[in-house]
């Protein structure tokens, strides 16, 4: 493994369709080819997509630990009381999935019109993505209808454990999602400035998306538990 | 200043190991049927600690020594074997005492904690609380009657909370601030914490063990040997944590057998 | 495109303007790092200081302390400490210790400053997360330093906050109401700056390496940083919802680790069913991994700093990096070690021992190579160097006394006494902490283009090691003789004639705090009245030294460097000089460092 070297170890390029990408090391470049002004995936930043995984790994295993806790305290006592899954989370979970479909739809746009240049309107992914923020604050209202739901049974924050992690992995799940929220609204203003990156988008939907599988779980976690 | 530094290594080292090596700390003789195993688990780790303790800080110092004078010129020489030998003796060895230590080691501990307890144990209840120990015996009818949390008074002295007038087993249930038990009888010990988290240690019978507030824990023990010894808190409770405490008191069957009768009358 | 030196993009930050944008809310990883030393310098002072009054409080506990009755008007009137003070003091010293000082100096300060630095990029990855990361920091510090002046003082449920003490509120005695709270509020908030840390470094080393910059070719402190970060971001994110549920028992009346019938203060609690084991092993499954979060950048830095001052690199470069993997990858199995006589199942406690006596063989590789690799060295001693042998001797002492702990028929023994307080003092009070002094020692220079005194720096050093084992060794002969922690004054029979050693560890450990005043004094007159630094003086190879002392806003000036070399070419013949720095292009045979040789 003798390196005399005056030159830089070869660095496997990763599927390189266009532009250079990063140096040593980055993840794969699926940069449009065309040279429009707007595709700016060329340079973009590989580093948003590597922090919003970090992030995901961090999001789950915080609720990992809430998970495990759930099933401790269920386990530790016998004071742990059933009650009626709201139904509206049903409807919330499918708004939610409807969701991550409209964001797709606005990432597929998005590469088209990046490609196009101006001739394809830009209002195409930006309408995607706004349809999936109007979702996301249906699926968050929809969550509190829930917690409203489950007032009406009597059952708040303190009542019973059940009902306390209800209310705490809700919470936490649409706090989260709160967050991607905001992370779309950042997303479509720089989309609406043309100075949107091919890879900022990216992160954000890997994000949102994450945020709909992570409810699903949850989803099945206080469906099989409450 | 190198080999300053060395020699302050090894007076280091050594003045560290002299208190240990003459016991003038040392954890008082045991007085439980199941202590020599802790104890002997204890020396054997002693030895491998301090053979690796003295024998790291003495060849440190003597590198650091050897090492910090060279001569211009002077080529960079490997540890023979490499890293491949270190990692190996480290594995080798390390792995060796993991081997001895937990395998062998957990006899000990299942000696306090797998075998249930004879048929014949004592059973005393303990109740932890801030910032006491109290003892219940269960009286001649063998049974602890149930503890009632709102009747719980420091006032009147219903530590436990009984209700004698309506619980049968409550009525000669013994209450003491001490716990006396016979020497040479197994002692089945009811652990119950009263408010938070407490815990039992007494050094001479080799026992420590939490207090969980919601959970029914329980120790078996005997004590071989009478006399008085201390019981305290291990378990951060609130500021009076450093003054709980109580006497564990080893005495004959016969003596025991006096002071259980001077305790049911007291009640 | 240009091939030489194509930067990977980062935000680029044009340079920043004016005072605020400039020191207070900068996105400069570097002054960041520099924000995150001086933070973790208050709070180690504030922490010392601390330790002092228990120190004092545990030998002459009835004397006034002087000057304590203005700075303590409610909670000390005369001056005397009182048990609940006294368990505050501790309570407050053990969490600015583990959270404000071992997991930022050594972690956030230095890693900020030096990561990006070594890997050869212009910033972090995220900047303004960077910037938050630190104001939110300040913020939980500001939480935590808060419950010093409410009602009630502080938290007396020591830096672990066992429930139910900590979670059954006002009623469980002083401290335990809004001095509780803020706690947890304070280190909830930690945890989501310590996230957001983990975030950007994790990503910078991923992303932002330089060309020629190798996973492999990262220096010792890079990858202790880069796998710190890795266990930072899982430890935190399980304590983060944890304190969650705390501040939910103690605020909304939930019972997550509150069970039923608990009478405080001859009062029935109104919850029931919690179980305090669950915060037990939340608390411990973030507890353990973050000793080692504490331990590893000091490691790393050691390792750097070592090999440095051994003019070689260390026998096996690989080993290293996988020894750190594993202990960090070990770190989450063992939690269940702090609770051995806890209460859970016992078998537990004997799946977890096995873990915890494996973990000592990455371990002990690490300081095999170490003390091997100095075999045929040729070691120069300066006050960098000498800080960082001794903690390889620190870590030695340290460690070996987790050989007893790690068994739980041994802990029945030690658990709770002095013995365990000797042992994570020795390996993260001191040992760590001289990770942090070598550091300092040795990057000063590159920071503030200014040497720091040698003579002050060894003088500190001697005063420093043999005050650490004055105080720390006999702690581990008081644990042997069964004296009980958290305590705040001795009055069972046993414990009198212990109060000799306890006399002397005080007189000891007042003389090694004031010793660090040298440390301050040198760290302060350097900045300004140092002797000017050359660009290397250490004569290192990593790219810090390739660059101005002190670095310009963008690190390399423009012109990313191409890394050619690994990362400790030391010794090498055929070399102008004994080392060849990482990013010289001229064609030098250079040794293989990496794999087992």
């Amino acid at each position: 493994m003798a390196t005399t070297v005056h030159e830089p170890p070869k660095i496997k390029p990763r599927a390189r369709k266009g532009g250079t990408g990063s140096g040593g090391g980055g993840w794969r470049d699926r940069t449009p080819r065309g040279g429009s002004v707007l595709a700016l995936g060329d340079r973009s930043p590989a580093a948003s997509k590597t922090g919003v995984w970090v992030g995901i790994a961090a999001i789950t295993m915080s609720f990992a630990a809430l998970t495990s806790a759930l099933v401790v305290r269920q386990g530790s006592a016998t004071d742990w009381r059933h009650f009626t899954f709201p139904s509206i989370l049903y409807l919330n979970s499918l708004v939610l999935l409807a969701s991550s479909f409209t964001l797709e739809f606005a990432r597929r746009r998005f590469a088209r019109f990046a490609i196009l240049g101006p001739d394809e309107p830009s209002t195409s992914p930006l309408r995607w993505l706004h349809a999936t923020l109007a979702l996301g604050l249906l699926f968050v209202g929809g969550q509190y209808v829930a917690w409203v739901q489950l007032r009406s049974q009597g059952l708040y924050l303190a009542t019973n454990p059940s009902s306390s992690f209800f209310y705490v992995l809700t919470a936490v799940h649409a706090l989260h999602v709160l967050g991607g929220m905001g992370g779309l609204i950042y997303v479509s203003s720089k989309l609406r400035r043309s100075v949107l990156r091919k890879n900022t988008l990216d992160a954000a939907s890997h994000y949102w998306h994450f945020m709909d599988i992570l409810w699903l779980y949850l989803f099945l976690l206080l469906w099989m538990k409450v | 200043m190198a080999k300053i530094f060395a020699i302050t290594l090894i007076i280091i080292a050594i003045a560290s190991a002299v208190p240990i090596i003459l016991h003038t700390w040392y954890p008082p003789p045991d007085i439980s049927t199941h202590g020599a195993l802790i104890d002997e688990q204890m020396a054997d780790t002693m030895i491998e600690a301090g053979v690796s303790f003295l024998a790291a800080q003495i060849i440190l110092a003597v590198f650091i020594w050897w090492f910090s004078t060279s001569k211009p010129g002077q080529k960079i020489k490997n540890f023979p074997g490499g890293a491949r030998g270190l990692v190996a003796a480290a594995i080798v060895l390390v792995g060796l005492e993991v081997l001895a230590l937990g395998v062998f080691g957990q006899k000990a501990w299942a000696n306090i904690y797998f075998t249930p307890p004879g048929a014949n144990a004592m059973p005393i209840q303990v109740q932890a609380g801030q910032f006491a120990f109290y003892f219940r015996y269960p009286g001649p009818d063998g049974k602890f009657g149930p503890i009632h949390p709102e009747l719980i008074n420091e006032a009147t002295q219903n530590i436990f909370g009984l209700d004698q007038d309506h619980d049968q087993d409550s009525k000669d249930d013994i209450v003491t601030a001490q716990m006396a038990v016979p020497v040479n009888r197994e002692i089945h010990l009811l652990m119950h914490a009263k408010d938070v988290g407490h815990s039992f240690y007494v050094r001479e019978l080799r026992i420590q063990q939490d207090f969980v507030p919601g959970l029914d824990l329980s120790l078996h023990f005997t004590a071989t040997k009478p006399g008085k010894y201390e019981i305290v808190c291990t378990q951060l409770c609130g500021l009076g944590h450093y003054n709980m405490k109580a006497y564990l008191l080893v005495m004959s069957q016969e003596d025991f057998d006096n002071w259980m009768k001077q305790q049911a009358a007291a009640q | 495109m240009d091939e030489t030196s194509q930067a990977p993009y980062v935000e680029h930050h044009t340079p920043p303007q004016g005072f605020i944008r400039n020191y207070v809310f900068s996105v400069d990883h570097k002054i960041i790092g520099k924000q995150y030393y001086g933070l973790a310098l208050v709070a180690v002072l504030i922490g010392m200081v601390l330790s002092w009054l228990m120190r004092i409080h545990l030998v002459w506990p009835n004397s006034p302390v002087p000057g304590l009755k203005w700075l303590a008007h409610t909670s000390a009137p005369n001056g005397v400490i009182t048990p609940e003070y006294y368990l505050s003091l501790m309570t407050m010293h053990g969490t600015l210790m583990v959270f404000f000082v071992l997991t930022n100096a050594p972690f956030a300060a230095f890693g900020n400053y030096f990561l990006p630095i070594q890997i050869g990029a212009e910033d972090m990855a995220f900047p303004r997360f960077n910037m938050m990361s630190f104001w939110i920091t300040f913020l939980a510090f500001c939480f935590l330093i808060a419950a010093f002046f409410v009602g009630d003082g502080p938290p007396i449920s020591g830096w672990t906050a066992y429930a139910p003490l900590s979670a059954v509120g006002a009623v469980a005695g002083p401290g335990q109401g809004t001095g509780q709270t803020l706690w947890g509020l304070s280190i909830a908030t930690f945890c989501i700056a310590s996230l957001l840390g983990s975030l950007n470094f994790i990503s910078t080393t991923l992303d932002l390496r330089a060309r020629g910059m190798t996973l492999m070719r990262m220096p010792l402190s890079t990858w202790a940083w880069f796998i710190t970060a890795c266990i930072a971001l899982l430890a935190f994110a399980v304590l983060l919802p944890a304190c969650g549920l705390l501040i939910l028992d103690r605020l909304a009346g939930t019972s997550f680790f509150i069970p039923a019938n608990l009478v405080v203060s001859d009062q029935i609690q109104p919850h029931s069913g919690g179980s305090p084991l669950l915060w037990q092993h939340l608390f411990w499954f973030f507890g353990h991994p973050e000793v080692y979060i504490a331990i590893l950048p000091a490691m790393g830095i050691v390792s750097h700093i070592l090999i440095n001052a051994m003019r070689r690199p260390m026998l096996s470069h690989k080993v290293l990096i996988y020894s750190m993997m594993s202990l960090g990858f070990l770190s989450y199995m063992v939690w269940g070690h702090h609770m051995f006589v806890s209460g859970m199942n016992p078998l537990s406690s004997l799946m977890f021992s096995f873990p915890t006596l494996v973990i000592t063989i990455p371990s002990t590789i690490l300081t095999l190579i170490w003390i091997g690799s100095l075999y045929g060295c040729k070691l120069r001693i300066t006050s960098a160097s000498l800080f960082a042998l001794g903690f390889v001797s620190l870590f030695v002492s340290g460690g070996v006394s987790g050989f007893f702990l790690a068994q739980p028929s041994i802990d029945v023994l030690l658990h709770a006494t002095y013995f365990v307080v000797g042992h994570f003092h020795l390996v993260m009070g001191v040992a760590a902490i001289f990770g942090v002094f070598a550091g300092t020692y040795f990057w000063f220079p590159k920071m503030f283009g200014r040497m720091m005194n040698e003579k002050l720096g060894k003088l500190h050093f001697w005063l420093t090691f043999a005050g650490a084992y004055l105080i720390f060794m006999p702690f581990h002969y008081l644990g042997m003789a069964g004296n009980v922690r958290r305590y705040s004054a001795f009055v069972d029979d046993y414990l009198l004639p212990l109060m000799p050693v306890h006399r002397f560890i005080t007189i000891a450990a007042l003389a090694t705090g004031a010793a660090q005043l040298i440390f301050l004094y040198n760290l302060i007159h350097s900045r300004f009245r140092g002797k000017p630094a050359a660009q290397n003086p250490w004569e290192a190879t990593s790219l810090e030294w390739t660059v101005p002392s002190p670095p310009p806003w963008d690190n390399f000036g423009g012109k990313i460097p191409v890394v050619y070399h690994d990362p400790y070419q030391y010794g090498i013949e055929g070399a102008t000089d004994d080392y060849v720095m990482q990013n010289d292009p001229k064609n030098i045979p250079t040794v293989p460092e990496e794999g087992l040789r």
